[in-house]
């Protein structure tokens, strides 16, 4: 899935860091952070938040046939993370011996999510190793 | 350190060599192998953030990042800024990519502690990372692994875990081991890596330190030296007059192979996880084209408060290891996909 | 607003139309459509087609032109209508809008795709364009990832086990097997799907839908004068549609697509009906776990029991309710645009008694349930004969 050089920039904290945002009308939080609060509309105040980067495995799935670019990757375990602050998150799972179910806690590691070929861009992205 | 292991046994199964005469000639008996979606850049922000962690401080306070690395991810496009955003560091700091073969860490310890000391930058963070490959089938292929290791230094004295005392330098053009632009694989001059290359400037280095410092291979507590297999330190540090105790804390090869630019701060960082305040540690390192930088070390109070503030080095080696066959090797390093 | 009836249904024959193009499968099912209703090509008002990317899978756009220009329909006002895999459910609430509200008189509305001529992997990532591409497919998060992670969570908070999710499958085979137009006609078992490759755990290849190319098409006219073109008109009863988050991740729950429940249960109280006069159902099954799901988000069994229910056979052709009796996305196929279309064509037919091999006894009411991506679209239409 590849990303113009300008597309994955816009991004890059939020994938580094989980950088996400909340809004100070309402106290949501969101990651991956947004510009408009859901529940407030035309009174959203969003502030940036980091997120720890730690939770708890929501549900899982191996993927064994993968789309384009992901080829060498499959198959590979990606889930729904609940972060600890609240919001859940779409992630790899690290493959480290221990084992992936519901419940599972984890917490982020960076990693590459994806190579285009030998010549394009490297995408990094967090990763959830379980603890 | 990566998880995964392949065992001296597993390669040379399949190349159809005598492991046992490989385990005992080079004393290396496993290494370490990346993960598929590990490069040396994952590995050096890995580092990074448990080196910020240890050390207590806020990212936005360092000034200055180099990332020493032979296996950069581009060879156009810096892993330091990687790293910087990957720590949330200000966008105001220093940052830049280091290369002297399995130097290039040192090389960027050498950097901050100058810029610290100047008063340029109030912290800063050296860091050394690589996936190292070997050419299949060649002797490097037992010892070339993945790893690293970053410093945070600097000049407050109640953070300080270990004072640089001094560090000097020694550097000549020697062609023991070299990669050219695109190759994939490193070439490498035989036996005249040794005694040309990694034992002459490892002495030389280690012999101005000692004569600049006063101080006897005696008064050091521990010695850590760069380690391209686990029998070359053995060597040097007997002819410098250092011996096997000293050395055995920092000698991390045999087990988890060569992490070229990682490995003698690997040493010195394992070696730190046992060292007491008030006892001196040497560390020389050996980048091949070739130079070695050589640094005295005295270990400092606040090392006691630190103590396994993060995962121990021994930790990483020991434990959680997940072994691979050679097939899961050469597709975890990229050199089959599909 | 004033009543809308279907005065006609076409259908391509479902599957991997190798000879024909998106031009040849639009024109194949219009034509059908026309026939069935009767009705002279310039005697069209509007048309709204339906397909999710022919930009990606052959590179061609502005298909609701396409589609006009292809049965000679004249200057009308074409328009092409995406909402992933909702997309022919939107059309026909689009059409039914324009017809009830009296802005046009006779409309078609049309679904395609052609999803034949690229690679799976490239299918894969076209079809991941229905979720979200920055967070979801941009990890390789596909389609079927998404479904295989609410049927483990429907696993962990019911119970329901892989044999459940086979039961859909082998039960929407043996309504397919009886359909013409459908992509497969070939019975399967429990075992068959179990042991069938892993897709994205737990959902096997038999769990899940296939690549598909076909079109479908249907004729819509004011009630008062549908007489004029067929003898059973089939009345629009309910049209309503609800959407919810792009993203898996921030639903409110991974075991029920909301924006489901929300337009059925507006449907049920627009039509004056409730789940249990529903007579037979088509169902957005793109996955075995979403016949489950949509059973309880349509309020036909209770939350947690609908699997049981289907392995016990309750929603067989004449069980307690009949569900897809096309055999469904899984059995006869789902190009992804068409199927909202072909949806209502089915359930058409039903209430008309030409469902021939399949037909539900006595069918007077049915309803349609197209789903777009994970669920971040839901279009529920029930339609009533009405003699």
């Amino acid at each position: 899935m590849e990303k113009s050089p300008a597309d994955l920039w816009r991004k890059v904290r939020s994938r580094y860091i989980l950088l996400g945002n909340m809004c100070e009308n309402c106290g949501a939080r969101y990651f991956p952070p947004r510009l408009v609060c859901r529940n407030c509309g035309r009174n959203s105040k969003m502030k940036d938040l980091r997120f720890k980067g730690t939770g708890e495995i929501y549900s899982y799935t191996i993927i064994r046939s993968p789309p384009d670019g992901f080829e060498d990757l499959a198959p590979y375990t990606v889930a729904l993370i609940k972060l600890d602050e609240g919001p859940i998150v779409e992630g790899h799972i690290v493959d480290n011996g221990k084992p992936v179910q519901i419940g599972t806690r984890v917490r982020a590691v960076l990693r590459r999510i994806y190579k285009e070929g030998d010549e394009g861009l490297i995408y990094y992205q967090y990763k959830f190793e379980p603890v | 350190m990566p998880k995964y292991r392949i065992k001296v046994e597993e390669i040379a199964r399949v190349w159809g060599e005598d492991a046992e005469s490989i385990k005992s000639g080079l004393n290396i008996f496993e290494k370490s192998v990346p993960g598929i979606d590990e490069d040396s850049a994952t590995i050096a922000v890995e580092a990074a953030r448990r080196a910020i962690k240890h050390a207590g401080i806020d990212a936005s306070k360092i000034g200055a990042i180099y990332v020493g690395s032979e296996s950069p991810p581009y060879a156009v496009k810096p892993t330091a800024s990687i790293v910087a955003e990957a720590i949330d560091a200000s966008p105001y700091a220093m940052a830049s990519d280091l290369e002297f073969a399995c130097k290039a860490g040192t090389d960027g310890m050498q950097i901050i502690a100058a810029e610290v000391l100047s008063g340029m930058i109030e912290y800063g963070m050296a860091i050394g990372s690589d996936t190292s490959q070997g050419r299949p089938g060649d002797a490097l292929e037992y010892t070339a692994s993945a790893g690293g290791a970053a410093f945070i230094i600097g000049k407050e004295k109640k953070e300080v875990i270990a004072e640089i005392i001094k560090t000097v330098s020694y550097v000549t053009d020697t062609p023991d081991f070299w990669r050219r632009e695109g190759a994939r694989y490193p070439s490498h001059g035989g036996r005249f890596t040794g005694e040309p290359a990694y034992f002459k400037h490892i002495i030389n280095a280690t012999q101005k330190l000692l004569e600049e410092t006063g101080l006897k291979p005696s008064d050091f507590a521990y010695a850590v030296f760069h380690q391209p297999n686990g029998k070359f330190p053995m060597q040097v540090a007997k002819q410098l007059g250092f011996t096997e105790e000293q050395i055995k804390h920092g000698l991390l090869t045999p087990r988890i192979g060569n992490t070229y630019s990682g490995a003698s701060m690997l040493g010195l960082a394992a070696t730190l996880d046992v060292a007491k305040p008030g006892e001196k540690i040497l560390v020389t390192s050996f980048g091949s084209g070739a130079g070695s930088d050589s640094f005295a070390l005295e270990v400092k109070e606040p090392i006691e408060e630190k103590r396994y503030a993060i995962e121990a080095v021994e930790k990483m080696i020991s434990e959680g290891k997940i072994y691979v066959d050679y097939a899961t090797y050469l597709r975890n390093r990229g050199s089959i996909e599909r | 607003m004033r009543d809308v009836a279907i005065i006609g249904v076409g259908l391509t024959k479902f599957g991997e139309r190798w000879e024909s193009g998106i031009k040849e499968l639009m024109a194949e099912a219009g034509l059908a459509a026309l026939e069935d209703a009767n009705i002279s090509s310039k005697d069209i008002d509007a048309i709204y087609g339906g397909s999710m990317t022919p930009g990606r899978f052959i590179g061609q756009e502005h298909v609701a032109a396409l589609m006009a220009d292809q049965l000679g329909l004249g200057n009308i006002p074409a328009t092409r209508v995406e909402n992933a895999c909702a997309s022919g459910g939107t059309a026909l609430r689009q059409g039914y809008m324009a017809v009830a509200s009296g802005m046009h008189d006779i409309v078609v509305v049309g679904g395609v795709e052609k999803m034949t001529d690229v690679s799976t992997g490239e299918a894969t990532t076209a079809l991941g364009g229905a979720g979200d591409q920055e967070w979801e497919l941009f990890q390789g998060l596909t389609f079927p990832g998404l479904y295989a992670l609410m049927a483990r969570r429907h696993m962990h908070e019911y119970g329901t086990t892989e044999e459940q999710m086979a039961a859909v499958a082998v039960k929407n085979h043996e309504n397919a097997y009886h359909n013409k137009y459908a992509q497969f006609h070939r019975r399967i078992t429990i075992d068959d799907v179990l042991n069938s490759k892993m897709v994205a755990d737990p959902l096997k290849l038999l769990d899940c839908s296939p690549i598909t190319d076909g079109a479908a098409a249907i004729v819509l006219a004011p009630m008062d004068v549908a007489k004029k073109y067929n003898d059973t008109p089939i009345l629009i009863a309910a049209s309503e549609q609800a959407s919810d988050t792009l993203r898996l991740a921030d639903r409110e729950s991974l075991t029920s697509i909301k924006a489901a429940r929300i337009a059925s249960q507006k449907a049920y109280e627009h039509a004056k009906v409730t789940p249990k006069d529903i007579d037979v159902a088509e169902v957005h099954d793109c996955f075995t776990i979403a016949e489950i799901i949509a059973m309880e988000d349509l309020g036909f069994f209770k939350k947690g029991e609908a699997a049981k229910a289907i392995e016990e056979g309750r929603t067989a052709i004449n069980g307690d309710i009949s569900v897809n009796t096309s055999g469904g996305l899984k059995g006869c196929g789902h190009p992804v645009g068409a199927t909202g279309i072909k949806q209502a064509v089915e359930i058409t037919w039903q209430l008309r008694g030409e469902a021939e091999g399949r037909q539900v006894a006595g069918a007077e009411i049915g309803l349609t349930h197209n789903v777009g991506g994970s669920g971040a679209t839901a279009v529920v239409h029930i339609l009533k004969r009405v003699n």
